[in-house]
């Protein structure tokens, strides 16, 4: 499965309540969520979002509270995987369970130019190209038993599976 | 000791780090944020049924009593739930507590146990022996259906305390140094083993308040193993047999550090995150608008008893709002009827039923654009508690008691 979009580029650590504060959390909808992504730390975000936009970022991505809402407002606003050298393990965990791909890539990607630079994120292979220059990054892959979670489209997916199985 | 709970769960006779296990959970908890959207979830699955009503906690917590009309709907929701699927423990407000001071307390909580919860201070029950971490709404809503999680077997990390705490320096302060050390992914995807002196000598609340933040070093789990002060806790709250795991004595670590304790200062971890940590004294002088005491973290009985012997017959700083906040309503009780909560009225502080609120900027106690707060909670990111422009320092009890009579951040013995 391939994805391609325009970079947007973020540090390290960045929490939950920076992706999604609190105060919008008695909301469910992903495309109403979206529309307050990352409001504190980069106001105007949302609006600079196109669908298939990749999302870069530095080490533990995702840190803080398990709010469901980070990884569910990023897919709203329609940015189609997450590329970081890190994640926190919450944000890792939501994101694979809701079916929003994301990658962990050791590569310093912080010298793209946001908004400029395009990726084509093949996830099968983990593989990343910097489409401007040709140029090449190796994620990790997926351990299977995520592979499978994935595949299904999400943990709920899954276990719908499951049961069936279990009759 | 969490690779012999898993590996047992998982009925096998070992695991290592990395291996991955699917276990069967004794608690699945969910609170009036997460569980929204783990309801909707789980109706997709199409049951009738959950897999255990027993085994199931929802506790409306962190926007109620309901702080508007969302809020409202989404505490509905909640019990709505627990009402068709006649979860056995839904705490409603006026009977609850803050979750992660509530189970402990009720007794929900037992050594070798396996709790999910879908709020990321669900490793606070670590303090009692289990392995309890914090996952998303779709892990609780599979769990609530099929009573099973994953988990990647975490490496193990042993953080030993050496010496004695001196005076003022609680479980809390000890976090925020461990925190301050290592940094917020110190301990990313690992279980933090507490041991050594200082830990042996700590109690309960102050172990819970060491295992709630291990997230904030970006751990899986935190715990203690189970000793004389577990077993004296859990003396008259658990009526139900557990059998309590312990590390081996040639356990295999990833890492050990050992730290001295015997000469820390209080800690305070400074904006915008809880590794920026210093001793109290380099806090000297920021002055403050707003003074929080409570929490998940901070709002036992202990870090009351804390609170109010600073406090006992002085004023809150004019210039400060101070927000007292028992963590459950038995701790409030006690407080009430140990004269604790005379205390803080006469000083002049707003006290409240239990809730999250103002930890994570809910509500009861918003910042205002530019505003300090000290507070005894566990985040202090950006707009944490309110305005982007707002900021939060963090503490344990006694610098924040202190600190609310001074109107700037002070060490305890300064006010006493």
């Amino acid at each position: 499965m391939y994805l391609k979009g325009r970079v947007w580029l973020f540090g390290d650590n960045v929490d939950t309540d920076a992706i999604i504060a609190a105060r919008y959390l008695s909301i469910v909808d992903p495309r109403e969520l979206a529309r307050h992504l990352m409001e504190d730390i980069k106001p105007d975000f949302y609006e600079k979002v196109r669908p298939g936009d990749i999302l870069v970022a530095g080490s533990n991505f995702g840190c803080g509270s398990s709010r469901e809402h980070a990884p569910l407002a990023i897919k709203g606003s329609g940015i189609s995987c997450v590329v970081a050298r890190s994640f926190a393990r919450i944000f890792y965990r939501n994101s694979i369970n809701i079916g929003l791909p994301i990658l962990e890539c050791p590569d310093d990607l912080s010298t793209l130019r946001p908004g400029e630079d395009q990726l084509q994120v093949n996830l099968d292979r983990g593989l990343i190209t910097h489409l401007q220059s040709g140029r090449e990054y190796q994620a990790a892959p997926f351990p299977p038993f995520m592979q499978e979670i994935i595949s299904c489209g999400g943990l709920v997916e899954y276990v719908k599976t499951r049961l069936a199985c279990d009759g | 000791m969490v690779e012999k709970i898993l590996a047992s769960r998982a009925g096998k006779i070992k695991v290592v780090p990395g291996d991955l296990v699917n276990v069967p959970v004794d608690l699945a908890l969910g609170n009036d944020i997460t569980a929204p959207v783990a309801i909707k979830e789980f109706k997709r699955f199409g049951l009738g049924r959950v897999f255990d009503p027993e085994k199931i906690v929802l506790v409306p917590d962190h926007f109620t009593p309901n702080k508007d009309i969302a809020a409202a709907e989404q505490a509905l929701l909640l019990r709505r739930f627990a009402e068709d699927y006649e979860i056995k423990h839904y705490y409603e407000v006026g009977r609850m507590g803050i979750e992660h001071a509530l189970l402990p307390e009720q007794g929900l909580v037992r050594p070798g146990d396996v709790i999910i919860g879908a709020d990321s201070h669900t490793c606070t029950y670590g303090a009692l022996g289990a392995f309890a971490t914090g996952v998303g709404s779709t892990d609780l809503a599979a769990a609530m259906a099929i009573g099973e999680a994953w988990f990647k077997v975490p490496p193990t990390l042993r953080f030993e305390y050496k010496g004695s705490l001196p005076k003022w320096v609680s479980g809390k302060d000890l976090i925020l140094y461990t925190i301050g050390r290592i940094g917020v992914d110190g301990a990313r995807y690992r279980a933090i083993e507490f041991a050594g002196a200082a830990i042996e000598q700590l109690s309960m609340d102050g172990r819970l308040t060491m295992a709630n933040m291990a997230i904030e070093a970006g751990g899986k789990c935190g715990y203690v193993q189970p000793d004389k002060v577990t077993f004296d806790y859990l003396e008259g709250r658990v009526n139900k047999p557990y059998t309590a795991v312990y590390s081996d004595h040639d356990a295999s670590y990833e890492q050990i550090l050992g730290f001295d304790v015997s000469n820390l200062e209080p800690q305070v971890a400074f904006p915008p995150s809880p590794d920026n940590v210093r001793p109290v004294s380099e806090a000297a002088g920021i002055k403050l608008n707003q003074v929080v005491i409570g929490s998940c973290t901070n709002g036992r009985i202990e870090d009351l008893r804390t609170a109010a012997s600073v406090m006992k017959g002085k004023k809150v700083n004019p210039g400060v709002r101070l927000l007292v906040i028992p963590a459950t309503q038995q701790i409030y009780r006690q407080a009430l009827e140990e004269g604790l909560l005379t205390v803080f009225i006469d000083a002049e502080a707003a006290v409240s039923t239990p809730t999250c609120g103002p930890c994570l900027g809910g509500h009861m106690g918003i910042l205002a654009k530019g505003e300090k707060a000290l507070a005894t909670t566990n985040r202090n990111f950006i707009g944490r508690m309110g305005h982007p422009e707002s900021e939060v320092y963090l503490s344990g009890p006694a610098v924040a008691a202190a600190s609310a009579i001074a109107g700037t951040i002070v060490h305890p013995e300064e006010v006493i």
